[in-house]
C-alpha cells in the first residue's frame, strides 16, 4: 500500500491534479482511496489531497513518515507536510512562493531556510520552477500537470496510461498544451 | 454493474436514487453540502430543494412522508440541533415510505464550532443509526436504511463524517428501485401528535426498538472478521478503516448499526477474545453498550483513546505506544496559511470600518466569520447560526440594567439571516433594542460553496424563484424605520452610516449589498496599482487583509493577478497612492447586481 500527498494553496488546482492521479492509478489496476480537505481551506488556506493505492486500501488518510511521494505546489506547503514523508520518499516541489496572509500583511516573515529544510528532511528532492515553465508554455494552469509529469517519471506506471488519462480529463482545446506540460515535467532534470 | 470512484456524499446521493427516493431536502453545511448538490443530478426522478434552515428542510421531508414518499434530509451535525424538534416528533410519527436523516458529523472540527456525536440523538430519539465506513457503504446504507425504515416504520439516521463524506473510494452502482405510489388519505391518528395519540405512539416506539435490536443481530452489515489472536476490535465508521491498518491479525466486530447495538453478535465475538479495543470517533457509545453486556471483560475505550479529534491510524498507534509522533520538523515554526476573505470580497469594507470604530460586534456563521481574524479583528462573538442578533440584544439589555452601554452591532449574512436571523430581529423590535444590525447581503450562501437561497432568485433544481428583498422585508414588512441599503464597496458611505446609526437611540438595520466576488465567471479585472512615489508605507491598506495586497521594497504592492479592482483600498489610502491601472478597464465595482454570472451548478 502506497501513499501520495498533493499539497498547495486553495485555487492552485490541487484537487484537479488528485483526480487525474487517481484515474491513472485505477487504470493501472490498483485499488484507490482518496481524501480531500474542504471548507475553510477554499478561502486561500492550505489544501491537501491524499491518495492511497495498492492491492487493498483501508484508511484514506495519510500517516506520519509513511508517505511515498509528496507533490507541493508551493514551497512552504511542501515543508508543512514534510513530516508525512517516508525515509527515502520522494519530494517534488514547485519552486514558487505564494506568501500567506500573515506574511503579506507584514506580521511575520516568509522563512529564508525553506529550501534548506526541504533538503535536510528529504533525501530525494526535486525542485522545479513549474509555474515559470507553465507560464512560458502559455498557460499557468498547466502547472499541476507539469508537476504530475515529474511524479510520473518516478513511478513505475506505463507512460501511455498517464497520457490517455490526461487526454480524457482535460478540455479538448488544451490537450496538446497539457501533454507538452506533462512531457516537460516527465523529462525534467535537476 | 458499474464501478466508480465516488465521494461519500456522491455515494449517498447515488443511494438516494437507487433506493427509489422521490423527495430530498437540506440546508447546506460542511461536510454535508454536496449530498443535495449531487441528488440534483437525478432531478427527473427526485424533487430536491434547499430549506431556509435544517428545521424547515426536515419538516418539508416529513410532509412528503405523509404522502407515502421515500425521503432523505441532509445536514451537518450542528444542523440537527436546529432540526431536533421535528426529529423527535418524526420518531413517533414513523415513516411509511422510508425516511433517511443524514447527519454529517465533523470529528476534528475541520469546519465547525463543536465536535458533537449525533449518534446520541439517535439514541435519544429512539431511532436506528447506520455508520458507513466508505463510499460503497454510504450508498448501500441509504438503500438498506430505506428498507429498515419501511420495515419498522421508523426514520433511520445515517451518520456520516467529514472523512467519509469527503473521501473517494470505489462504488458499485445499481439500478433504481421502483418508488412506492404517492397517495394521501386523511387519518389524523397517524399524523397528529396530540398527547392522547402520542401516548399510544410512545408504546409503539418502545416495542419497535426491541424489534430493531433483534434485527441488528442479523443485519448483514454488522459482522465479525476472524482473527488469529485473542484480541478483538469493535469499530464503526472511518475508525474501522483506520483500525484495519493497525490491527492486522486481530478479530474485528464491524458495526454498521451502533444503535440498537447487536447484542447477541457482540456476545459471540466477545467469547473469541480476551481483550477488546473499541474504535469509534467522539463518544463512547458502542463501548458503553459492550461494558453493560460483558461487565467483566477487559474493554479498552475512551479511558485510553482520546475523546477529542479523529481516530486516525497515527492516533491509534501513538495511543498504543507503538509510534512516536514527535515531528522531525517543527511545523509550528513556519507561518500558517489561514483562510481569508477573497480579493474584492464585499465584506471587507464593512469589517474595516467596524474595526476602526472599535465596535463590539456579535458575529455569525459564514465567510464573514473570517472578519474576526487578524488583521480585520472585527468580531467579538460567534455562537451558532443567527446568534449575532440575539446575543447583541442580551448584551444590550444586561448592560442597560447596570446603567452601562456598549457601542454594539450585530453582523449576519443573507443566508444566515434567512436561516434564523429573522426571528431574532423580531425579538429586537419587540423588546425595544437600540442596536444596529448589519446584514451582509452577497446574494448567495458563499461559505459552503455558493448555494442558492431565498434571496438569489434560483432554486436548487435551477428554476426561477422570487427574490426576497431584505430591505423591503425589514423596512416595509417589519416596520423598522431606520433601515438602509448601501453598496459594500462604498467605504466612506459605510463609515458615515455606521457612525450615524451607532449613535442613534433606536433600532436600525443596514443592508450592505454586493454580490460575492467569486460569482463572476473567469473575470479579467483590470487591477489597481500603487504609486510608489506617493506610498509612505503607512500600512493602512495592509490592514484590509486583502490577499492581493502585499509589500515590496518597503512600499505597498498589489499582486495584479489577484486584484479585482474593487477600489476598496483606493478609498482607504489616505495618501492617494492607489489608482486603477486602467480607468476604462473592467472593475468588479462597476458591475451591477444583475449582470453577474450566477451559480451555474
Ligand atoms: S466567497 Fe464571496 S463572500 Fe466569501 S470571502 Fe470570497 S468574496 Fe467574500
Ligand atoms: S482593489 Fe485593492 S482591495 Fe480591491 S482587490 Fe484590488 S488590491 Fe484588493
Amino acid at each position: 500500500m502506497n501513499t501520495i500527498i498533493i499539497a498547495g494553496v486553495g485555487g492552485q488546482g490541487v484537487l484537479t491534479a488528485s483526480d487525474l492521479l487517481s484515474d491513472v492509478l485505477l487504470d493501472a489496476g490498483y485499488s484507490v482511496k482518496k481524501s480531500e480537505v474542504h471548507g475553510m481551506s477554499q478561502r486561500g488556506g492550505d489544501v491537501i489531497a491524499t491518495i492511497k493505492y495498492g492491492d487493498e486500501v483501508f484508511s484514506p488518510l495519510p500517516a506520519i513518515k509513511n508517505t511515498d511521494y509528496i507533490i507541493a505546489f508551493e514551497k512552504l506547503e511542501g515543508l508543512r507536510n514534510i513530516n508525512f514523508l517516508k525515509d527515502g520518499g520522494a519530494m517534488i516541489v514547485n519552486d514558487f512562493v505564494w506568501e500567506p496572509l500573515p506574511v503579506a500583511s507584514g506580521a511575520v516573515e516568509y522563512p529564508e531556510d525553506v529550501e534548506d529544510n526541504l533538503r535536510k528532511y528529504s533525501s530525494d528532492l526535486t525542485l522545479i520552477p513549474a509555474t515559470d515553465i507553465a507560464t512560458e508554455l502559455g498557460n499557468i494552469r498547466t502547472t499541476n500537470v507539469l508537476l504530475v509529469g515529474v511524479l510520473a517519471s518516478k513511478m513505475d506506471i506505463d507512460k501511455e496510461i498517464w497520457i490517455n488519462v490526461i487526454k480524457r480529463k482535460v478540455p479538448p482545446k488544451s490537450i496538446d498544451l497539457n501533454l507538452t506540460a506533462f512531457e516537460k515535467g516527465y523529462c525534467f532534470k535537476t | 454493474m458499474k464501478r466508480e470512484l465516488l465521494s461519500g456524499n456522491e455515494a449517498i446521493a447515488r443511494g438516494a436514487y437507487e433506493a427509489g427516493i422521490t423527495f430530498a431536502s437540506a440546508y447546506p453545511g460542511t461536510p454535508s453540502t454536496e449530498i443535495l448538490e449531487n441528488v440534483v443530478r437525478y432531478k427527473e426522478d427526485i424533487h430536491c430543494q434547499w430549506g431556509s434552515n435544517e428545521k424547515t428542510a426536515f419538516e418539508e421531508a416529513m410532509g412528503a412522508t405523509f404522502t407515502g414518499a421515500r425521503v432523505l434530509v441532509a445536514m451537518k451535525h450542528v444542523g440537527l440541533n436546529v432540526a431536533a424538534d421535528p426529529l423527535f416528533s418524526s420518531s413517533y410519527l414513523g415513516a411509511e415510505g422510508g425516511f433517511i436523516i443524514v447527519s454529517a458529523d465533523d470529528p476534528g472540527m475541520h469546519s465547525s464550532q463543536n465536535e458533537q456525536d449525533n449518534r446520541n440523538y439517535a439514541i435519544a430519539a429512539k431511532i436506528p443509526v447506520l455508520e458507513p465506513s466508505d463510499s460503497q457503504e454510504a450508498k448501500d446504507f441509504v438503500v438498506e436504511g430505506i428498507k429498515i425504515s419501511e420495515k419498522f416504520n421508523t426514520p433511520v439516521m445515517l451518520r456520516s463524517s467529514t472523512r467519509v463524506s469527503h473521501s473517494r473510494s470505489a462504488v458499485e452502482t445499481g439500478e433504481r428501485e421502483t418508488p412506492p405510489e404517492i397517495h394521501y388519505e386523511k387519518d389524523f391518528q397517524k399524523t397528529m401528535l396530540l398527547p392522547v395519540i402520542a401516548r399510544k405512539k410512545h408504546i409503539i416506539v418502545e416495542e419497535r426498538q426491541k424489534k430493531i435490536k433483534e434485527f441488528s443481530d442479523t443485519f448483514k452489515y454488522n459482522y465479525i472478521v476472524e482473527g488469529k489472536t485473542r484480541i478483538g476490535i469493535i469499530a464503526s465508521g472511518i475508525a474501522f478503516q483506520n483500525g484495519r491498518e493497525v490491527f492486522k491479525d486481530d478479530w474485528f466486530l464491524k458495526v454498521a448499526m451502533p444503535y440498537p447495538f447487536p447484542e447477541e453478535l457482540y456476545k459471540k465475538f466477545a467469547e473469541k477474545v480476551d481483550k477488546i479495543y473499541v474504535l469509534e470517533e467522539n463518544d463512547p457509545i458502542m463501548e458503553n453498550f459492550a461494558r453493560l453486556i460483558t461487565p467483566d471483560k477487559e474493554i479498552i475505550g475512551k479511558d485510553f483513546f482520546p475523546l477529542t479529534g479523529e481516530m486516525t491510524e497515527d492516533v491509534i498507534l501513538e495511543t498504543l505506544g507503538k509510534k512516536d509522533l514527535t515531528p522531525e520538523f517543527d511545523i509550528n515554526s513556519i507561518p500558517k496559511r489561514p483562510p481569508s476573505l477573497c480579493p474584492g470580497c464585499p465584506h471587507t469594507a464593512t469589517f474595516h470600518n467596524l474595526n476602526l470604530q472599535k465596535v463590539t460586534v456579535t458575529g455569525d456563521i459564514g465567510c464573514y466569520t473570517l472578519g474576526g481574524l487578524p488583521p480585520l479583528n472585527a468580531m467579538d462573538t460567534t455562537i451558532d447560526m443567527g446568534a449575532s442578533i440575539t446575543a447583541m440584544l442580551g448584551m444590550e439589555k444586561s448592560m442597560e440594567k447596570a446603567g452601562k452601554k456598549l457601542k454594539q452591532a450585530a453582523v449576519i449574512g443573507d443566508s444566515t439571516f434567512f436561516h434564523s436571523g429573522i426571528t431574532g430581529l423580531l425579538d429586537l423590535i419587540y423588546n425595544g433594542s437600540k442596536g444596529t444590525v448589519i446584514i451582509l447581503d452577497n446574494s448567495i450562501t458563499a461559505m459552503t460553496g455558493h448555494q442558492d437561497n431565498p434571496g438569489t432568485g434560483k432554486t436548487l433544481m435551477g428554476d426561477d424563484a422570487p427574490v426576497v428583498d431584505i430591505l423591503k422585508l425589514v423596512k416595509d414588512g417589519l416596520g423598522i424605520e431606520h433601515s438602509f441599503e448601501i453598496d459594500g464597496y462604498d467605504v466612506k458611505g459605510i463609515r458615515a452610516l455606521l457612525r450615524e446609526e451607532l449613535k442613534r437611540e433606536k433600532l436600525s438595520v443596514i443592508v450592505v449589498k454586493r454580490v460575492c466576488a467569486l460569482l463572476f465567471k473567469k473575470p479579467n479585472w483590470s487591477p489597481t496599482i500603487v504609486d510608489p512615489e506617493k506610498c509612505i508605507k503607512c500600512n493602512l491598506c495592509l490592514k484590509l487583509g486583502c490577499p492581493a495586497i502585499t509589500s515590496k521594497d518597503d512600499k505597498a504592492f498589489i499582486v495584479s493577478s489577484l486584484c479585482t479592482g474593487c477600489s476598496v483600498c483606493i478609498q482607504v489610502c489616505p495618501h492617494d497612492a492607489m489608482h486603477h491601472s486602467d480607468e476604462d478597464g473592467m472593475h468588479i465595482k462597476d458591475t451591477s447586481l444583475v449582470d453577474f454570472f450566477k451559480g451555474g451548478k
